[in-house]
């Protein structure tokens, strides 16, 4: 009575891989998904068309291409600009010998994304147009940093204990490029600060400010932590004052008041009020992400340590803070990334950093409404900056990360 | 061994002398530069001749202002101008705080596309815009963009909306400004209403021991000087909401009214629904008849917002120009665009943060439930995901609050600018920056007890 019926025709599965099956079903799911593509697709498509032709035929790079100099450095003297590239290369070694040191354990320092990423960078330097009066110099600096990272790298392996000098380095080259862009000693020529600006002013004033406000910083979330009523209060109502204000009063507090608070005669210099301005600022914040790394360490570790004799200010500095410090370091680089941004409500109060430097550029009767230009240019700057940093901090919290 | 050696431990061994000697030494060091920097502030103050004190705030300001509401002519005294700044700030704040919440959800959810390319935009648009200063976007959205729309003879007009360098001209109720300050002025009282309602639980709910007593009547206290403010916005705001002088529209309830018709039915609505939730919970009821209540009263709501509210489009004038609708000078256009960016695509972290941080166990439960993936998301996803979202979205509000004062850079007059440019004409830095720091605390303030509030009617109720 039962017959095998056979099984009917059916059709070729459907392809489980390749760039059509990956293209269905991630934009092509549905029809609701289908319409949003191709809308989504094609408005993509005209506003990157618009860009790429405003990029290539209307837009007139002069202001940017002209006053390069200016938005690097100001208006340091040209005959000194030697001393920057010095700094440069002073920072490249020393990034690339970091890197090398931190990453001694990696079996490929190089990997592929990094590779392609230097690759481009150096293409970059190369073809570029806005940079091929310095590309030798450029292309350089590149090769300086995969170099000294390889040196790093092997020597890292033979000398782990180089990793605890690293802090130091970082503190020399700040030293020694602080003398570099201001020169004295008598060695060289000093450089006036009215002179200093653009891209190098805003690097050191964001470096100085989140370097001076550390210590501020970390005493404050101790306060804040404290079990004495004065201290506590005291710390609560610094924190919060600060934080419930804008960065722009405090600001101005810096460039307006600080001279009324002096005895008189005594004027600090503008950019140091504006450094001043900018520790008050990043204390309180800083503070509040140490805080947070504090909350993070168990009791047992203090009561461990006090256990073993130690008295509670050498609990919190040997045992307790390291820690601490260790689990802040995302949120602390946040910071300097918000500090490095910050930097550009200088420009409204006269300081000439970079965004300061492209507004005078743009005041030139030469460059008159050529905005979208020298935003578009000092944007990108911005955005490489951040991004380098995030990237560097997400890396180094890798690095860190012992937990298993 | 002997109990008679713990009595002579050392005084400098002893933590308790420490704790206290260690708090007396903060204070007095904290007391002393202060003193050294109010004498030397006394001293350079007296040598420029001015003392400290706000009575200046009366003098003739003279300086005019681009746009206010309120009114504000040269002639008018300092605390005139500062009030123009104030309520300015307070556009800003209250619609960029609403516009960036919509943008950043928007690109917080776009994150969990399924299509990857609108995944892609969204990680692509916070990427872009966390990463680059704020000034610097305000600065590129006003010169480079909106500073390049045409003159207004050759005025742009794309259907309802009309672009020139006069302004845009936006399909709006038919409010004048006067209205719109007693709109403004309504908006602050309900925020006020959210600390006085904390002060009020907190005298009324407080312990009785000593401190809490103190802390108490510090509150009622506080609370009075509240409620007289609450009262005189009140009263002003409705009465510059109801101005009949100044409405054209020709409809019978008028525009003010109608606004505050669709206030009450938003408040009686929420009440309904906490009410309906609550029945629902504790007796099992079906909660159908508040549900139709609350059917009807949305069926109102929208009814007066499309026909009460005398929507006007724009009328381009011969020669250029329009008129009626809703006009937005061109800084507060650009403020606005770089604010509501800037904090979307932060809050769009938060918010995806938020949603990730639900654990995937409550998404498969759900799904087994039977409810489709929408449902899921809307009634047990995201409920928990407020959780999360809620406290770091106050700070970012906070952080709008605080950045509105980069529109001064733009131009737009803000509290900031105008305050900024008495204390130029004056030289009062220190009045006018305690000025500023202070209202900037009180926004603060005001939008973290707010947030609070919120927060407690999502946190987890636990016993």
């Amino acid at each position: 009575m039962t017959s095998i019926t056979p099984p009917a025709a059916t059709r070729p599965p459907i392809a489980q891989t390749g760039p059509l099956a990956w293209a269905r079903k991630n934009l092509f799911s549905d029809w609701f998904n289908s319409i949003l593509t191709v809308v989504v697709a094609s408005v993509l498509l005209w506003s990157g068309w618009g860009l790429v032709t405003w990029i290539f035929s209307k837009a007139q790079w002069p202001v940017v291409e002209n006053n390069l100099g200016f938005m690097m450095t100001g208006l340091y003297p040209q005959a000194q600009y030697w001393r920057m590239w010095i700094i440069m290369g002073l920072i490249v070694t020393l990034s690339g010998l970091s890197w090398g040191i931190l990453g001694r354990n990696q079996q490929y320092l190089f990997g592929r994304s990094v590779l392609i990423g230097i690759g481009a960078i150096a293409a970059a330097v190369i073809l570029f147009p806005l940079t091929r009066p310095h590309s030798p110099i450029l292309f350089g600096m590149v090769a300086l940093t995969v170099a000294t990272a390889w040196v790093g790298q092997q020597a890292g392996k033979r000398l782990p204990a180089l990793s605890n000098w690293l802090a130091a380095g970082w503190f020399l080259v700040y030293i020694a490029s602080i003398w570099l862009i201001g020169g004295g000693l008598g060695i060289l020529a000093p450089v006036r600060t009215e002179n200093w600006g653009g891209l190098v002013l805003t690097l050191l004033m964001a470096v100085t400010g989140i370097a001076l406000c550390f210590p501020f910083g970390i005493a404050l979330a101790i306060g804040r932590r404290s079990e004495l009523p004065i201290v506590q209060s005291l710390s609560v109502a610094y924190i919060e004052l600060v934080r419930g204000v804008p960065l722009i009063t405090i600001l101005v507090m810096g460039q307006v008041m600080i001279p009324l608070f002096l005895p008189e005669g005594v004027r600090p210099d503008r950019i140091l009020r504006a450094i001043i301005a900018l520790t008050i600022f990043s204390s309180a914040y800083l503070a509040e992400n140490v805080r947070a790394g504090l909350q993070s360490v168990p009791r047992g570790q203090s009561e461990a340590s006090v256990s073993l004799g130690l008295n509670k200010p050498l609990t919190l500095i040997l045992i307790v803070l390291p820690q601490a410090l260790k689990t802040a370091i995302p949120a602390i680089v946040g910071q300097f990334i918000s500090l490095f941004q910050d930097t550009t409500l200088l420009a409204p109060l006269g300081l000439l950093e970079l965004l300061g430097m492209a507004n005078t550029a743009l005041s030139n009767p030469n460059y008159l409404g050529r905005y979208a230009e020298a935003y578009a240019f000092i944007g990108v700057l911005y955005w490489f900056f951040c991004y380098a940093m995030a990237l560097g901090s997400r890396k180094l919290e890798q690095q860190l990360n012992t937990t298993h | 061994m002997t109990p008679a050696t713990q009595g002579s431990i050392p005084i400098w061994r002893d933590e308790r002398f420490w704790k206290v000697a260690f708090q007396i030494i903060t204070l007095a060091v904290v007391i002393a530069v202060l003193a050294v920097l109010l004498t030397n502030l006394n001293r350079n103050l007296a040598q420029l001749g001015m003392r400290f004190g706000f009575r200046f705030l009366s003098n003739q300001a003279g300086f005019s202002v681009g746009e206010n509401l309120v009114n504000y002519r040269p002639q008018d005294p300092y605390q005139m101008v500062v009030f123009a700044g104030l309520i300015n700030s307070l556009r800003l704040i209250i619609v960029g705080i609403s516009l960036a919440t919509i943008v950043g959800i928007l690109a917080g959810v776009a994150s969990f596309s399924e299509n990857w390319l609108v995944y892609k935009i969204s990680r692509a648009y916070v990427g872009l815009v966390r990463n680059v200063p704020l000034l610097l976007q305000l600065f590129f959205w006003y010169f480079a963009v909106y500073f390049q729309l045409p003159s207004v003879q050759d005025q742009l007009e794309f259907g309802w909306v009309v672009m020139s360098k006069r302004g845009i001209y936006l399909p709006g109720p038919s409010l004048t400004d006067q209205n719109w300050l007693g709109f403004l002025l309504l908006v602050g009282a309900a925020l006020l209403g959210g600390l006085l309602w904390k002060l009020l639980s907190d005298v009324f709910k407080g312990d009785r021991s000593p401190r809490g007593l103190i802390y108490r009547g510090i509150s009622g206290l506080v609370a009075l000087g509240v409620i007289g403010l609450e009262l005189w916005l009140v009263i002003r705001g409705v009465r510059y909401l109801v101005s009949p002088q100044s409405d054209d529209s020709g409809l019978p309830l008028g525009v003010g009214i109608s606004f505050l018709v669709l206030a009450a039915i938003a408040m009686v609505a929420f009440w309904l629904w906490q009410k309906r939730t609550r029945l629902m919970v504790e007796q099992g009821a079906s909660g159908q008849p508040q549900l139709m209540a609350i059917g009807g009263l949305v069926a109102a709501f929208v009814l007066i917002l499309l026909f009460g509210l005398g929507w006007q489009l724009p009328v381009v004038q011969e020669g250029g120009g329009a008129s009626g609708g809703l006009r937005l000078s061109l800084e507060y256009a650009a403020a606005l665009s770089g604010l509501v960016l800037y904090t979307g695509a932060f809050i769009a972290e938060i918010v995806r943060a938020g949603i990730q941080s639900v654990s995937k166990g409550q998404w498969e439960a759900a799904r087994s439930l039977g409810l489709p993936s929408s449902l899921a998301m809307r009634l047990v996803v995201f409920p928990q995901s407020l959780r999360v979202i809620i406290p770091p979205l106050n700070s970012e509000y906070m952080n709008l609050a605080k950045n509105t004062t980069l529109a001064f850079a733009i131009g737009y007059p803000d509290l900031f600018s105008v305050s900024f440019t008495t204390l130029n004409q004056t030289g009062r830095a220190v009045e006018m920056i305690v000025l500023i720091m202070f209202i900037y605390l009180i926004f603060n303030l005001l939008i973290s007890v707010g947030m609070n509030q919120l927060n407690a009617l999502v946190q987890l109720k636990e016993r």
